[in-house]
């Protein structure tokens, strides 16, 4: 079947198979920010922007996405530069697999609620981005960092 | 100085990494249309021997490329161990690439590669297997002379003494003694012994193990690996495919998570088949069941320690017994077990202190996912039944947790007799510690969790009790006399640097470590040094990243090879100037003769040796490269505190703050150290609270996804504490001693000894599920 999405702002238009799942669509025609991990959409890796909110692309069937926005970390290059950097700064980014996914959460999580969030509100809102690396602490660290700065 | 030993800097590979740059091994087969996919069939059966396959129908199916099964005859029946460690390897040679016994649920019975996924599993799909279904062993203290034999191949073999026994199901035994144990026990006033359960622990890294194979235009085979290990796999497929090793190029881009868990070789083996009958690319990409049933979880143990104190509660003598289960193969078998008493016991078995000390054990086969190495291998396994038997032995003594270790743990220029004693699957080398900063470690965490020497619990009312447990630890820096990493650096016109480096960048930031170290030995701003590591062609020799190695011994080679490069830059000069080259000084910035007559910049000289006409036979190419073999593993060392609250009416438990402060030697990136302290401790908070492999009846993992298998989620662990304490050892690079393990190893015990204090609850089998506090308040 025939696709057509707005993918980080540019028209396309994809011929996909009715069962693919959003993920396998966009890694197989070359956006491999998008990470496959767990397979049971349990990790959040896989996570993309559709129409601004965060989806599991791994369980999204690609064809829900028809005529709707979808945005990956390439969509938010120049908005999230500074969380790119406060990431880097902490030492967050470790082995970085889950880091991209991280990114577009974030940013939708801003969007959505604003910068100025407790602790609390923030863990809430990314708890389902795993990450086995970091201890989650540094993370943290660089997204108050970020929100600090977009106050 | 420049100072770029000591400063955060940001990682060099970070932006990139973040910014989502196809550099992870998927992403790079992602853009190779040509690309097969393996996929392998596994086996259902715990133990089983391959009766028949039928693969007649994936052969004839369209978009089928290559079937591969333990009949074909061009695959060679070479035994071997997946294990990436040295050669010759302690793992026993009890692996072929297909056999035909299968030896766990998971276990590879054969393997396809086709046009796309799909057409990858229905050729899986359409295979007949009969098997001769045998009866399994599934207990791992059932295992020892068990009459199901694992293990009955007449090739498997060990390559030096490793109390390898495959008729008894023993893939490996040690033991060790220093002084007369029991005699020193019966003289001891107070004993304490009791058994401790650690259980298997899923690595879960982020991206599932991954290979990437393709011929070159040199018709060499190009092997991109998620591997820790690249130069131990290319020696690994060399050997067991019989493919001439100067043919084989094994590089690693990023990889998503390794912990341990790509030290060993995988999906590669069928990768490489692959490639090299069909001479097309091939990609072999397991799924997360996979990588949970059919790759390697943390060895299963039952640790019993007894533990001989006087009176006032000075130790006289220690004594572990370990039983490990390895699963279907050995590998790192023997390596493991041994450190769960060579990486716990010398924090007590103090020379000229304790009077005696033993270790031994058994390590067994069973019809189980294999064990394999995991980030504290062995330690943190030990860790947990030593550190519960310390707190055990302070109330007997009549002490606080905190006294009886800090009257009896390794001080600085002591040493134990285990240095010498053991090894890694070797004898070991004596070694005097020569930085050891534990109590200051102690004093520090009391200080910052408010700890009370006389109550480490408060009740908090509605039968919720707050309390604190604690536990030290410590761990090596790389594998003396066996480790031997090496550098090289080039200057490049414009006078920049290339270094290139063996060791594994997995995530830890070792590049950007390394690249600190050059250049503050040539007094110059990191982001001059242009890093490369692990491609066996084009970088030097380095085992890999595993070990707690890669600050401390490639650190310790990048230093000499920067002072030979400041050396060569030096004589250089002189050479053109002809002058001594003595009379030489770079600084980071100028070449100068010491008469002031003479000066260039390193830009210049760098360019100039490419281009000036000038220099004549002078021009050419400055390289330096060194390497460093450890003679000594200064282990560096942690004190934790763990505050929890507890509720005794369900035994829930959350942890309030996990403190734990690190004597690492000398910090070369500040920022990165912290995260691979605040990072382990989470993976050790996993293994003590949530994580448990557990299987079925028949053998089948029970716990093969997420859904099943808990990894800590940041809401149960929103504050994490970490410290150094100031210390450097004259043997690391800037006094560094390794940071990458020692994280992982105390929260087992630490939870333990709170939940203890809060309940009376002492729980010695891992997890510490709250249903087993719960359970025990009721007895």
């Amino acid at each position: 079947m025939k696709l057509d999405i707005r993918l980080n702002g540019a028209p396309k238009t994809y011929y996909i198979k009715d069962d693919e799942y959003l993920l396998d669509v966009l890694r197989n025609n070359g956006i491999t920010s998008v990470k496959r991990s767990c397979d049971t959409s349990s990790c959040a890796m896989c996570t993309v922007l559709v129409d601004g909110k965060p989806v599991l692309s791994c369980s999204f069937l690609a064809a829900r996405a028809q005529g709707k926005s979808v945005t990956t970390v390439d969509g938010i290059q120049k908005e999230a530069d500074a969380f790119f950097k406060a990431m880097n700064q902490e030492g967050a980014i470790q082995c970085g697999y889950c880091d991209t996914a991280l990114a577009v959460t974030v940013y939708a999580m801003v969007q959505e609620l604003g910068a100025d969030l407790t602790d609390d509100e923030i863990r809430h809102y990314i708890n389902g981005n795993v990450c086995r690396c970091s201890g989650y602490v540094s993370q943290m660290r660089a997204i108050k960092t970020y929100l600090g700065g977009l106050k | 100085m420049s100072s770029a030993v000591g400063k955060s800097v940001p990682k060099k590979d970070g932006e990139g990494i973040i910014k989502g740059k196809p550099v992870y091994t998927n992403d790079m087969a992602k853009r190779d249309p040509d690309a097969l996919t393996v996929r392998v069939l596994r086996s259902p059966h715990a133990y089983a021997r391959i009766k028949s396959v039928d693969v007649s129908a994936a052969k004839a199916m369209e978009g089928v490329a290559t079937v591969m099964t333990h009949l074909d005859k061009d695959i060679p029946h070479n035994i071997y161990t997946r294990a990436g460690q040295g050669f010759p390897e302690p793992s026993p040679y009890d692996k072929f690439i297909l056999d035909e016994f299968v030896r766990y649920v998971g276990d590879e019975v054969l393997a396809v590669a086709a046009v796309d996924e799909r057409t990858a599993q229905a050729a899986l799909d359409s295979v007949k297997v009969e098997y001769d279904v045998l009866e399994p062993v599934l207990d791992f203290e059932k295992a020892e002379g068990h009459k199901s034999v694992i293990h009955t191949e007449p090739e498997a073999c060990e390559l030096f003494p490793i109390g390898f026994e495959p008729k008894k199901n023993l893939a490996a035994s040690y033991f060790c003694e220093d002084g007369d144990t029991d005699g020193e026990m019966k003289k001891s006033d107070i004993v304490v012994e009791d058994t401790f359960y650690t259980q298997a622990q899923a690595h879960y890294c982020a991206e599932t193990h991954t290979c990437y194979t393709y011929m070159d235009g040199y018709d060499r085979l190009n092997v991109i690996s998620s591997t820790q290990v690249p130069h131990h796999i290319r020696r690994i497929i060399s050997k067991a495919l019989d493919f001439d090793r100067s043919r084989i190029r094994v590089h690693k881009p990023k990889v998503g998570g390794g912990y341990g868990g790509k030290q060993q070789i995988h999906g590669e083996m069928f990768a490489c088949i692959t490639t090299l009958r069909t001479g097309k690319p091939a990609i072999c990409n397991y799924s997360r069941k996979e990588v949970f049933e059919s790759t390697f979880a943390r060895h299963q143990m039952k640790i019993t320690v007894k533990i001989g104190a006087n009176k006032d509660g000075s130790i006289n003598a220690l004594d572990m017994d370990v039983l490990s289960n390895t699963g279907a193969y050995g590998e790192h078998a023997l390596t493991v077990f041994m450190l769960a008493g060579g990486k716990t016991l010398p924090l007590y078995a103090v020379q000229g202190r304790s009077k005696a000390v033993k270790f031994g054990g058994k390590v067994v086969y069973t019809n189980m996912t294999p064990g394999g190495a995991y980030r504290g291998y062995g330690a943190m396994q030990g860790n947990f039944a030593l550190e519960s038997a310390m707190d055990m032995l302070a109330e007997k003594v009549g002490v606080s947790p905190a006294k009886i270790r800090e009257m009896n743990m390794i001080k600085e220029g002591q040493t134990s007799p285990l240095f010498k004693l053991m090894g890694e699957g070797t004898e070991g080398k004596a070694m005097n510690v020569e930085s050891c900063k534990l109590e200051y470690c102690m004093k520090r965490a009391k200080e910052m969790a408010g700890w009370n020497d006389e109550c480490q619990v408060t009740e908090l009312g509605n039968g919720k009790v707050r309390a604190q447990g604690m536990a030290i630890a410590m761990q090596g820096s790389g594998i003396v006399d066996i480790d031997m990493a090496s550098a090289a650096l080039k200057l490049n016109d414009d006078g920049f640097f290339n270094l290139t480096i063996g060791a594994t960048e997995i995530g830890q930031g070792s590049d950007t470590a390394m690249s600190q170290i050059a250049a503050d030995v040539l007094n110059m701003d990191s982001s001059r040094i242009v890093v490369y590591s692990s491609d066996t062609d084009l970088t030097p020799f380095d085992p890999g990243a595993y070990a707690s190695k890669t600050t401390y011994v490639t650190g310790n080679a990048v230093i000499k090879t920067a002072k030979a490069m400041k050396a060569k830059i030096e004589a250089k000069a002189a050479a053109i100037w002809k002058v001594e080259a003595k009379e030489v000084e770079f600084d980071g910035k100028m070449v100068k003769s010491s008469d002031g007559k003479n000066s260039i910049t390193i830009e210049d000289l760098g360019s100039n040796l490419y281009y000036d006409m000038g220099l004549g036979a002078l021009k050419g190419q400055l390289m330096a490269c060194e390497s460093f073999t450890p003679s000594v593993s200064p282990p560096p060392y942690m004190a934790a505190i763990v505050d929890i609250t507890i509720d005794k009416v369900t035994g829930h438990y959350d942890i309030n703050d996990y403190i734990g402060v690190i004597d690492c030697g000398g910090l070369i990136n500040p920022a990165l150290v912290k995260v691979q302290g605040e990072g382990g401790l989470v993976q050790g908070i996993g293994m003590a609270c949530y994580e448990d492999v557990a299987y079925s009846d028949k053998g089948q993992m029970l716990t093969n996804s997420l859904f099943n298998y808990k990894v800590p989620a940041r809401k149960e662990v929103p504050k994490i504490t970490v410290e150094f304490a100031e210390s450097y050892d004259p043997t690391g690079p800037y006094g560094a001693k390794s940071i990458g393990e020692i994280g992982i190893d105390t929260p087992m015990a630490a939870i333990a000894n709170a939940i203890y204090a809060a309940t009376g609850v002492r729980i010695k089998d891992l997890p510490l599920f709250p249903e087993k506090v719960l359970m025990g308040m009721k007895k």
